[in-house]
């Protein structure tokens, strides 16, 4: 069962506009928090039970993660070496991304006639899109195995606190994502099996919590300390806001006015939208469809970008 | 055309002690006008000499008096973004002697004292070396190694982290002339900032210094062997570090950088990511006699060697050089051999000299190459 509404939401740090949303959408009970984006600091969550005045419940995911692979030295292990194995893969792949990257600008600035570069300019977008999904092919093998191995041989620990999440969340309405490092997050999320667990609740998430329910969790900055970045895949998100990759801090972490590095964006994820989350942005996803965008900004195939509109830019 | 410049002002205004006073009056020393740089030396003297440390530039450059008075200037054109380091020798009685601009305040020190800077047109000082009160203080311990390698005791300094925890695995640096990067770079306060700022991870910062520099990192096997069989192994059993060749970085200036690529030569695999400034990786194409002296006899023998058989020692390689130091066709010749070797290789270069600073400047690019840190993760 798909939770009742999905709401993408800009940073929450400086100016927080989650407490508006859950009272847009008629939240009133108890909100099952997961912090664990922000590692060995998710207990400090205070400011954001305020926001929510108290009614929350951390569900403690790094923590819970910490002791299980405590108490399960061979679960510990295993995650481990999976993380190693994942940590070779995104080297590989992002090592044949950059050069796939390269070759597109190269021949997107040559001059040939128009069909020629028409065409060469196509085969340069489909053969990064074909090394994005080796990668998550990659990736999505690497878990199976991971997952089998954790079937094979069941972890006491971890089903303990699966059942105590699953316990609390019994209580809760809606669950909230905070942003931090999402691949961590994601890590958490995917141990203690969250996107099953949600089943109908609404779902409030922001920054890699955003990032990290979408389908694909893209990793991105265009001014990191080695010039220009290459946006690159980490994995597949929970799949709780299909057809969205989401793009936060889009003013300070992308170059918007670059044409052809926002056309690359979209034409690369499409059909998926790519969707720019400022401070204080807001889209809600219900039964497949976006209502109520706010602030969000949209990046176009022909690398415009601009206010995000559900009825021109989604249909 | 030649820009009218302020000192042709002056000089074309009958100077006289009176008029350069003035003309002197709140100027900043010395008067960078886009690509022309003047200097100036105010005082008295018989003669005065520029001396500066760009390999290229005539460095025995006469100033030249302004007539009837104690001013002496000299202009010279230096390339956008450049930053040189001079003194002034001044000629008195029949001696002389090598003094700082006194009308200059930026310094740089070095191991041998301090050198005044000259900031052309377009350098800026980078704004990650200055301590930042919102980063996090990384801690430094001294530690001592005995060694059987060399048979006596080696020393240096840990750098760990702010928010170290015994419970996760770091990657390790190891810095050769650790001291002088401390010192002269202000690495500790730079590794605060570029961990702060997500740009690189947490990491493990050795900081090891030689007693006999020039000669235990003129490819010395002892030294390869001290730090990949003695250090490393003693540094593991004490620290939670990766075992694995990615998260271990060797990196050096000089002949610092001639020691960490010959030792990761000598344990090709081991050492996963390397950082080379302004390597003194001289070579020779025909006989083995090399201009440097017998100082650089070992490296040369070693590079000639490396140039005839590029094989891959590391995984990552930051290289980066200033193009007025003499060194610099010898980086540049070494870029491509490492390339076709198969190690992913990034070259800087930049218009400075052989010295700490120009070495500073290019931290956070050699940093965040061999480890880049969560930036690309971190979403709040």
């Amino acid at each position: 069962m798909p939770p009742r509404a999905v709401v993408l939401l800009g940073p929450q740090r400086f100016d927080p506009s989650l407490g508006e949303s859950v009272s847009k959408l008629g939240v009133t009970g108890r909100i099952a928090v997961i912090t664990a984006g922000w590692q060995e600091r998710e207990a400090e969550d205070e400011e954001l039970s305020a926001h929510l005045h108290g009614k929350t419940v951390n569900l403690r995911l790094h923590e819970r993660a910490e002791e299980v692979f405590k108490a399960d030295k061979a679960l510990q292990n295993a995650h481990r070496e999976r993380q190693e194995v994942l940590r070779h893969r995104q080297d590989f792949y992002r090592i044949r991304l950059e050069s796939g990257l390269e070759a597109e600008r190269v021949i997107r600035s040559r001059s040939a006639p128009a069909d020629i570069m028409d065409d060469e300019d196509a085969a340069s977008v489909a053969a990064i899109r074909a090394l994005d999904d080796w990668h998550l092919a990659q990736c999505a093998r690497v878990r199976k195995d991971f997952e089998d191995r954790c079937d094979l041989t069941p972890s006491p620990a971890l089903a303990k606190h699966r059942r105590e999440i699953a316990g609390v969340m019994k209580e809760c309405e809606a669950v909230a994502i905070a942003g931090g490092h999402v691949a961590s997050l994601l890590n958490r999320l995917a141990l203690f099996d969250i996107g099953k667990l949600i089943g109908n609740r609404y779902v409030f998430a922001w920054s890699a919590g955003a990032m990290a329910i979408s389908d694909r969790v893209v990793l991105f900055h265009d001014h990191p300390p080695q010039g220009p970045g290459a946006s690159e895949i980490l994995d597949v998100g929970l799949g709780l806001a299909p057809g969205v990759v989401v793009f936060p801090e889009p003013q300070q972490r992308l170059d918007l006015d670059h044409r052809e590095r926002v056309e690359l964006l979209a034409r690369r994820f499409a059909p998926a939208m790519c969707l720019g989350f400022p401070a204080r942005s807001r889209v809600i996803l219900k039964g497949g469809r976006f209502s109520a965008p706010d602030g969000v900004i949209v990046l176009r195939r022909d690398g415009t970008h601009g206010l995000f509109d559900p009825k021109k830019d989604a249909a | 055309m030649t820009p009218r410049l302020a000192i042709h002002d002056l000089l074309a205004n009958s100077p006289n002690p009176e008029r350069v006073q003035a003309f002197l009056a709140g100027k900043k020393l010395p008067i960078v006008e886009g690509s022309s740089v003047t200097f100036i030396w105010y005082g008295q003297a018989d003669g005065v000499t520029l001396r500066h440390w760009i390999y290229g530039l005539e460095s025995d450059s006469a100033l030249v008096r302004v007539p009837g008075t104690d001013m002496f200037h000299l202009t010279v054109e230096i390339p956008y973004g450049s930053r040189v380091e001079y003194k002034y020798e001044l000629h008195r009685g029949g001696g002389s002697q090598w003094v700082e601009d006194p009308f200059n305040p930026n310094r740089a020190r070095d191991p041998f004292g301090a050198n005044s800077v000259l900031q052309g047109e377009g350098y800026e000082l980078p704004t990650w070396i200055k301590p930042d009160p919102v980063a996090r203080e990384g801690s430094l311990e001294p530690f001592a190694y005995n060694s059987a390698v060399f048979g006596a005791k080696r020393t240096g300094c840990i750098y760990r982290p702010a928010r170290f925890r015994k419970t996760r695995l770091y990657p390790l640096l190891v810095v050769h002339d650790g001291s002088d990067y401390l010192n002269y770079t202000g690495m500790k306060t730079i590794l605060d900032n570029l961990i702060h700022r997500l740009e690189i991870p947490d990491i493990i910062v050795a900081f090891t210094d030689s007693p006999d520099r020039l000669r235990e990192y003129a490819n010395d096997e002892r030294h390869a062997r001290f730090l990949t069989e003695e250090l490393v192994p003693d540094l593991t059993s004490r620290l939670p570090l990766y075992d694995r060749p990615q998260a271990r970085c060797l990196m050096g200036a000089s002949f610092g950088a001639v020691a960490s690529f010959s030792t990761a030569y000598r344990y090709p695999g081991f050492w996963g990511r390397l950082i080379l400034q302004s390597g003194s990786f001289a070579f020779t194409d025909i006989g083995k006699r090399n201009r440097r002296g017998p100082l650089f006899d070992r490296v040369v023998e070693f590079v000639n060697s490396y140039r005839e058989d590029p094989a891959p020692v590391s995984e990552r390689v930051f290289v980066s050089c200033g193009v007025y130091e003499s060194l610099i066709y010898e980086n540049r010749s070494m870029v491509p051999l490492l390339d076709k070797a198969g190690m992913q290789v990034r070259f800087v270069e930049a218009r400075d000299g052989h010295n700490w600073e120009n070495w500073r400047d290019r931290l956070r690019e050699g940093l965040s190459w061999v480890f880049p840190g969560p930036l690309m993760f971190v979403y709040e």
